[in-house]
């Protein structure tokens, strides 16, 4: 009995940790696009500097009508949203957010993440083709273009790092990059490992449909994509994946690279409660990159994102992990 | 090229296509022409390497009110900077226009809008349909003519006053 | 209404795919307005495109034959070209005093060249701003709306009003410079540099901005001049043809400044990297003109020349200027004893340049229609007038 109790309470904190980010940076988004475009954005809702406006957000998202076109296949265009953020929520199970906690410790943690966000290519192809729109569909068919060819320079690099660590358990490699800042995995192998984490970043971005990936919404051309027709709290499920998929690839990043929980100094401040603190900050650091990003850059067409991702990222990534695994070796 | 001078050449080689040549109209000289012949001679106009007219700025169609409808040709000539004007008038009741769709690319919505809105049939023009007005606008009815009386009903609504 | 059977097979190799017809707009973030777009596609390749227009349709003509005087037809003349009114404006007022043949003091002269070319800036940074949104860079935008404000805000304090002036009248100006303007006017040639460099350095330079629209929608010289294109469409293309050195009106042939071109830096001349980049350098050169307008303003009296009545004499006049989006033409038949005109045809840039849209976007992808729509810079209430 109290397993399940452990359980349930192990599921259910990455579900609070997703609720209280998303809201967290649904202000920051706003505030960093406003500050970046010379305005203020919002100023109002709750006191200091618009701070309850993401609130009010989700509660009238929460109130908005439920509206399902009438050609829809209504199961599937129902199911969509919901297999999108579940995958990705399932996704945080294997995340190590502190040294002493993690909702389900794998021995294969890196590749369960790595399959189980394959499922929102579904989701997604499901709430496009089921919307019975022709901008849904043409969206749906670029975003599963996209992900799964930005699936293999972001394997691969994950792979790369697999190589050098020689685990696939997070936990584990979090605990191989304790000693503070130098035993980070971005700086073994120079100038390897940069170039591995440069190469994931990017493909990371094209994975959660972030600027200049971001053609799958592009809302100049497709008006918003595979999520065209949703309203409500159906449409909101979308956003929440976007953003908790953001922090995901953000987090993987900081344990792949950046030590995870570890403390940049050693032993200094490095208690499972401060490991929290590492952690969070290292993957909203990148979040934050990817919000500056958005609001810098315009988006690449199709063929050029193709492009990048099998004639650019896919083959350096290839020598990328052939030289570490040799260095490996020759080690 | 002075307009005078354009007019001789044309002259010269479309005689019986002309009908009017006004030297002292206010701002500036026109030639009217026969409405069957326009199309030649604007590809006169265009192709003769000292006329060299290859840009029409502009294509508008007239009601003059006194049951003739008219189509005035702006045209200019990028190469030699000149400028001439062309009109042909036809009867409203049987307004047949040559199309010059062919000659410049341009003519092809201006002739659209003056078929719009004043009925002027362009003969050989590969797509003449309404442009500005719906598609549902009835037939026969061409809102700059100057007896246009605005509909009592549109679609079966009544239109306001 | 008109439906359209395509019946199109495109065949690569032995594959056979069908045709898909897509309909952007009318209400699509990226067609500017109210235009609708036919697009017949083969997955994401464009096979055809038919534009349909008129949704915006306000009657200008037969409004400008209803009128009581000439004067009543200026403010309709402002809701055509609704991002450069000034522009609009400028072109039927002397398209008018041609026709009566009225000369206008001097002063009048150069503050219509001033407000002229400080709407040409406003509506170039308007057009880049649109262009970067089109391909996903939402932060120019607002940085041109920014410096966009400023010239509104010179507008705001001359006249009154920020968007639709009725300003330029027949014969004079509505209202004098007020006292504020110079210095306020100095404080936005000051800064205004800076502002276009950093424009510059986001998105003009920008390689996936590059990517995005060189070799893009690539206009040839002669097609442009066959389909009547004009402004930096025209002049995207190579052509050196602008009317303010062409056939100069106003005093435009006392300043000096340049007619930029597209030189095909980046990719192909007439591309679409091209034309954005020639309202780039159009604005730097209107800023040369607005600096010697300045300075060579004379004092006068903007109201003296208004006459009490315009009753031009029975006559037609065909007057063009050029406004930002490229050549405006007014069409003016007067029959000599009433006070309104017999006949107003106006011939705007933006319904010539949409015409060209078809030509060249057939074989590019949806995503570069959005660019090649974006680099014509239409205004719908001009295309529907």
């Amino acid at each position: 009995m109290p397993e399940i109790f452990n359980m349930l309470i192990a599921s259910f904190i990455p579900l609070l940790f997703i609720l209280i980010y998303a809201v967290v940076i649904l202000w920051v988004e706003i505030k960093v696009a406003s500050h970046v475009q010379d305005r203020l954005g919002y100023m109002y809702t709750g006191g200091f500097h618009g701070i309850a406006q993401p609130i009010a957000d989700l509660l009238k998202l929460l109130t908005k009508e439920h509206i399902t076109p009438a050609n829809s296949d209504k199961i599937f265009f129902t199911l969509a949203p919901v297999l999108v953020f579940a995958s990705s929520y399932a996704a945080y199970a294997a995340l190590p957010f502190t040294s002493t906690f993690i909702a389900a410790n794998l021995n294969v943690g890196i590749f369960y993440i790595i399959a189980i966000t394959s499922f929102v290519v579904i989701g997604i192809l499901m709430a496009g083709w089921s919307s019975n729109n022709k901008y849904s569909l043409l969206g749906a068919m670029r975003s599963v273009a996209q992900i799964v060819s930005y699936e293999i320079p972001t394997v691969l690099s994950i792979l790369t790092v697999v190589v050098a660590v020689g685990t696939l358990n997070l936990q584990e490699i979090c605990e191989i990059q304790k000693g503070g800042i130098s035993s980070w995995n971005i700086f073994k192998y120079p100038p390897f490992m940069l170039i591995t984490f440069l190469i994931y970043f990017t493909a990371s971005l094209a994975e959660v449909n972030r600027t200049p990936f971001d053609i799958p919404e592009a809302e100049s051309e497709l008006v918003a994509g595979y999520h065209t027709e949703y309203t409500g709290m159906k449409f909101a499920m979308f956003y929440l994946a976007e953003y908790a998929n953001m922090f995901l690839v953000s987090g993987i990043a900081a344990i792949l690279f950046f030590g995870g929980w570890s403390s940049p100094f050693g032993k200094f401040l490095s208690s499972p409660g401060w490991g929290v603190f590492w952690f969070v900050s290292k993957g909203l650091f990148f979040v934050f990159l990817q919000i500056m990003l958005r609001w810098t850059l315009p988006r690449l067409r199709v063929d050029q994102l193709m492009y990048v991702s099998w004639k650019v990222l896919t083959p350096i990534s290839f020598v990328n992990l052939m030289m570490v695994g040799l260095w490996a070796i020759l080690k | 090229m002075q307009a005078s001078e354009i007019y001789e050449r044309i002259k010269s080689k479309f005689e019986d296509a002309i009908v009017e040549f006004k030297a002292d109209a206010i701002v500036e000289p026109y030639l009217e022409v026969k409405p069957d012949k326009v199309k030649d001679i604007c590809e006169f106009l265009r192709d003769e390497p000292d006329l060299a007219f290859d840009y029409l700025m502009c294509l508008s169609g007239v009601d003059y009110g006194d049951g003739t409808l008219g189509v005035v040709y702006h045209i200019y000539s990028m190469k030699h900077g000149h400028r001439f004007v062309l009109k042909v008038k036809v009867s409203v009741n049987d307004p047949v226009v040559q199309s010059v769709e062919s000659v410049w690319k341009s003519a092809d919505w201006h002739e659209r809008e003056a078929y719009d809105m004043f009925g002027i049939i362009f003969e050989g023009h590969p797509d003449l349909r309404r442009i500005l007005m719906p598609y549902d606008w009835p037939e026969g009815s061409y809102p700059l003519r100057k007896d246009f009386q605005v509909p009592e009903f549109y679609n079966g609504m009544k239109v306001p006053y | 209404m008109a439906t359209f059977e395509i019946t199109t097979r495109s065949v690569r190799g032995d594959l056979k795919t069908d045709t898909m017809i897509l309909n952007m707009g009318p209400q699509h973030p990226s067609t500017h307005g109210v235009l609708r777009l036919e697009l017949v596609v083969d997955g994401e390749i464009i096979v055809d495109v038919i534009p349909h227009i008129g949704y915006l349709h306000r009657c200008f003509e037969k409004h400008a034959e209803q009128m009581t005087n000439y004067q009543q037809v200026i403010p309709y003349v402002d809701r055509m070209d609704y991002v450069a009114a000034m522009g609009n404006e400028l072109a039927y007022v002397l398209a008018v005093e041609k026709l009566m043949g009225l000369e206008v003091p001097e002063r009048v002269q150069y503050i219509r060249v001033i407000m002229a070319e400080l709407q040409r800036i406003a509506s170039h940074l308007l057009a880049v701003g649109t262009y970067g949104l089109d391909l996903g860079a939402f932060t120019p935008f607002l940085w041109c709306f920014r410096e966009r404000e400023k010239i509104l805000d010179l507008f705001e304090i001359t006249c009154g009003a920020r968007l639709l002036y009725n300003y330029i009248w027949v014969g004079g100006l509505s209202h004098d410079l007020p006292s504020e303007f110079g210095k306020k006017l100095k404080d936005f040639l000051k800064t205004f540099p800076k502002a276009l460099k950093e424009i510059n350095d986001l998105l003009t330079f920008n390689k996936i901005f590059i990517d995005r629209t060189a070799n893009i929608g690539v206009l040839p010289p002669d097609v442009a001049i066959n389909y009547g294109c004009s402004g930096p469409m025209l002049r995207g293309s190579g052509v050196k043809f602008d009317l303010r050195k062409n056939e100069p009106y106003l005093v435009y042939d006392r300043f000096e400044f340049d007619v930029p071109v597209g030189e095909g830096k980046m990719g192909t001349v007439g591309d679409c990297w091209d034309r954005y980049y020639v309202r780039v350098r159009e604005m730097e050169e209107s800023l040369k003109i607005i600096e010697q307008a300045w300075e060579q303003l004379p004092p006068g009296d903007v109201h003296s020349a208004i006459p009490k009545k315009v009753r031009p004499p029975q006559g037609e006049v065909y007057f063009r200027t050029e406004n930002p989006r490229g050549e405006i033409g007014f069409y003016i038949i007067s029959d000599g004893h009433s006070a309104s005109p017999f006949r107003v045809k106006a011939r705007a840039p933006s319904f010539v340049n949409l015409s060209v849209l078809p030509e060249i976007s057939r074989g590019y992808m949806i995503a570069d229609l959005v660019a090649i729509l974006g680099s014509v810079d239409i205004v719908l209430g001009e295309v529907d007038r």
